[in-house]
């Protein structure tokens, strides 16, 4: 297993009023997203857990894309990684953000 | 993009939606009334298996299954769905000790009823004991609720299926409602055929596979009293149809499904495969059954009338 | 074996008898009483045949009798074949262990006493579903055989073995499943049995689930008692 991290400035908040938000499971070329509003306007956090050693740089690049496009401020995402391809990634991120922007708990 | 979804009601999404292919999540959102579904211990809460790094495996933070309240048809029921693509929806400390929770409430309040969604392979491997002594507390768990007269209902039709302690589980349940992907066994075929060999079962026959142990051999034989078509609101409407059909538990019930039991033994125990079991059961063209639509099958399981209904 | 620890337990006489591996009787108890005595031996493996077996002198009995119940405990696996699937085992073994735990709270509490081998749905369907389980030195549990596992989890056996000295949560054995909090104590082979099993029907645990407890004194599983508590309280809150 690998431990990553990224931190993102944001320019503007995630919109919706849900406080938190899951998508996906842990399973061979899945993964799951844990999307939670706990963070200042400004910020972002990414924290991943990965069975798939050695994809720091390609991490990276899929979650500058994704802040770069969705602008997701005040949202910290937890993924539990088991070795899902970047696209895959991508769009669980995007679940997850779209999710947590519904209204609702 | 979800501006077309707005139209379309939670009842027909339920329709639309294959309960094998759906997370346990989704079944749960599509199961309950709409948004009446309350988590306990919730992913946020982040209570992953304490055990899986050792082996260097990924967790879950639900560990693989959501517990919590909902609401169906406006009555309140405790829910259980296990997660049947994380680690096979296996038994593990943490993802047993919730259903074990969840049941002992249950017990104590008696009147509210628990609907327990099964996708597992059975007990965890890396953490093989604590999971098989979750399942054995979940077994005791459940019998100590229907003893309060709690209905504790199974629904089986995920894509791990209810195999190993799960199987033990579900034959605890007061109903059970299968789907025809939903099988339910003890031994799963690979380990049979590791065990015993090719010869005494081989696990790549998939035909084999859904005969001996799938929804519409269980649905004969009795051991399920509702077959569901493989979607959401199918199943919807099997726990409700179940919730209202379950009586008490007792000896007298025991009693019953001994005499239930020892009776499949004298009929069936020199049958060889399931088609010579149907075949025993009077059905003509044996052979036609698991290409049998969903509703001509529910109809020719009523009239041959096995259920486990008052015996179990 | 299986005789001597018949005998050891019940000096005052008993009629238990094992037939193709189900065990099966009644034995007079030190203070005067009788106690139903059940079981499997040889290291039989539990299928359709002997559970149906065991839950009928089992539902035979509790009618009729009262008292205490002793489980004796030397299996294989549960049967691993085409015809007990085929005929439904999960609801033979379930049915096996709900006999047991209706009788266990209705006043007949169960005793199981693992002597030898068990593993998987036949220690769930017997020393599982029983209230106290007591080992005996030299039994052998096991929830998964070590070279099972290294093959699904991709390890060798020496890294396994490794891996278990520093957890009990995985590996074989009795100690492991003391420790877990499944078996309740291990009796001494050096002391008569008949005296160790009166010291424990005079001093019997309540009918309640102790089992997470247990593990968590023992340092063997530290998170299922809280979980369960608290998902408890939670779900008490919610109605």
């Amino acid at each position: 297993m690998e431990d990553l991290r990224f931190r993102h400035p944001i320019r503007a908040r995630a919109s919706g009023a849900r406080q938190s938000a899951i998508v996906g499971v842990v399973a061979s070329g899945n993964l799951e997203v844990l999307v939670e509003r706990v963070l200042p306007d400004a910020e972002c956090a990414v924290d991943i857990k990965t069975a798939a050693v050695g994809f720091g740089e390609v991490w990276s690049a899929v979650i500058g894309d994704f802040v770069e496009r969705y602008s997701p401020g005040g949202l910290k995402f937890s993924i539990n990684d088991g070795g899902a391809r970047p696209d895959t990634v991508s769009l669980r991120l995007a679940q997850a953000v779209r999710l947590i922007a519904e209204n609702g708990q | 993009m979800t501006a077309p979804l707005k139209d379309v009601t939670p009842a027909e999404r339920a329709r639309s939606t294959s309960f094998y292919e759906a997370s346990a999540r989704t079944r749960l959102e599509l199961l309950l009334d709409a948004g009446s579904l309350i988590e306990f211990i919730g992913p946020e809460q982040r209570e992953v298996s304490p055990h899986l790094k050792i082996f260097d495996l990924p967790e879950q933070f639900d560990d693989g299954i959501v517990v919590g309240h909902g609401r169906l048809d406006g009555s309140p029921v405790f829910v259980a769905a296990q997660e049947g693509r994380f680690m096979g929806g296996a038994f593990g400390e943490v993802h047993g000790a919730k259903l074990t929770g969840l049941l002992r409430a249950a017990r104590e309040i008696g009147s509210i009823p628990v609907l327990i969604l099964f996708d597992t392979g059975g007990v965890r491997l890396q953490e093989a004991n604590a999971g098989e002594l979750a399942i054995a507390e979940i077994m005791r768990a459940v019998m100590e609720a229907r003893t309060a007269g709690v209905k504790v209902i199974g629904l089986i039709g995920g894509r791990s299926g209810c195999y190993g302690g799960g199987g033990l589980i579900a034959g605890c349940c007061s109903a059970l409602a299968v789907s025809e992907p939903g099988r339910i066994a003890v031994s799963g075929p690979e380990v049979i055929e590791t065990n015993r060999g090719v010869e005494e079962f081989d696990s790549r026959d998939r035909a084999l596979v859904w005969r001996t142990m799938g929804g519409k051999h269980r649905r004969l034989l009795g051991a399920a009293d509702v077959f569901a078509d493989d979607d959401v609101q199918d199943f919807r409407e099997a726990a409700l149809e179940l919730l209202g059909l379950v009586g008490p538990f007792g000896l007298d019930r025991l009693k019953a499904e001994q005499e239930r039991l020892a009776g499949r033994l004298r009929s069936f125990g020199a049958c060889g495969d399931a088609v010579d079991i149907w075949t025993a059961e009077g059905i003509a063209d044996a052979q036609a059954v698991p290409e049998m639509p969903a509703d001509q099958f529910i109809a020719l399981a009523n009239r041959i009338g096995r259920t486990s209904r008052d015996a179990r | 074996m299986l005789d001597e620890i018949i005998a050891s337990l019940f000096p005052d006489g008993h009629d238990v008898r094992c037939d193709k591996g189900v065990i099966h009787g009644s034995a007079t108890l030190r203070s005067g009483g009788r106690m139903l005595v059940l079981g499997i031996a040889d290291r039989t493996a539990l299928g359709v045949d002997e559970a149906i077996r065991l839950s009928g002198h089992l539902l035979d009995s509790i009618g009729r009798d009262s008292g205490a119940i002793l489980v004796l405990v030397d299996s294989d696996s549960q049967r691993m074949s085409k015809r007990d699937e085929l005929l439904g085992l999960n609801e033979f073994l379930a049915h096996l262990a709900k006999a047991l735990i209706h009788a266990d709270i209705n006043g007949h509490p169960t005793i199981g006493l693992l002597y030898g081998h068990s593993a998987a749905g036949a220690l769930l369907a017997t020393g599982l579903a029983t209230r106290v389980l007591i080992g005996l030195p030299g039994a052998d549990p096991a929830v998964m055989d070590l070279p099972s596992m290294a093959k699904v989890t991709k390890l060798s056996m020496e890294a396994l073995q490794e891996k278990a000295k520093s957890t009990p949560v995985f590996a074989p054995g009795l100690s492991n499943l003391a420790q877990m909090g499944a078996v309740h104590m291990t009796w001494s082979n050096a002391a008569s049995l008949a005296d160790q099993l009166e010291a424990l029907l005079a001093d019997m645990p309540t009918a309640q689930d102790r089992r997470d407890a247990f593990g968590k004194e023992r340092g063997g599983r530290l998170k299922a008692a809280e979980i369960a508590e608290r998902v408890r309280d939670l779900a008490l809150q919610v109605r």
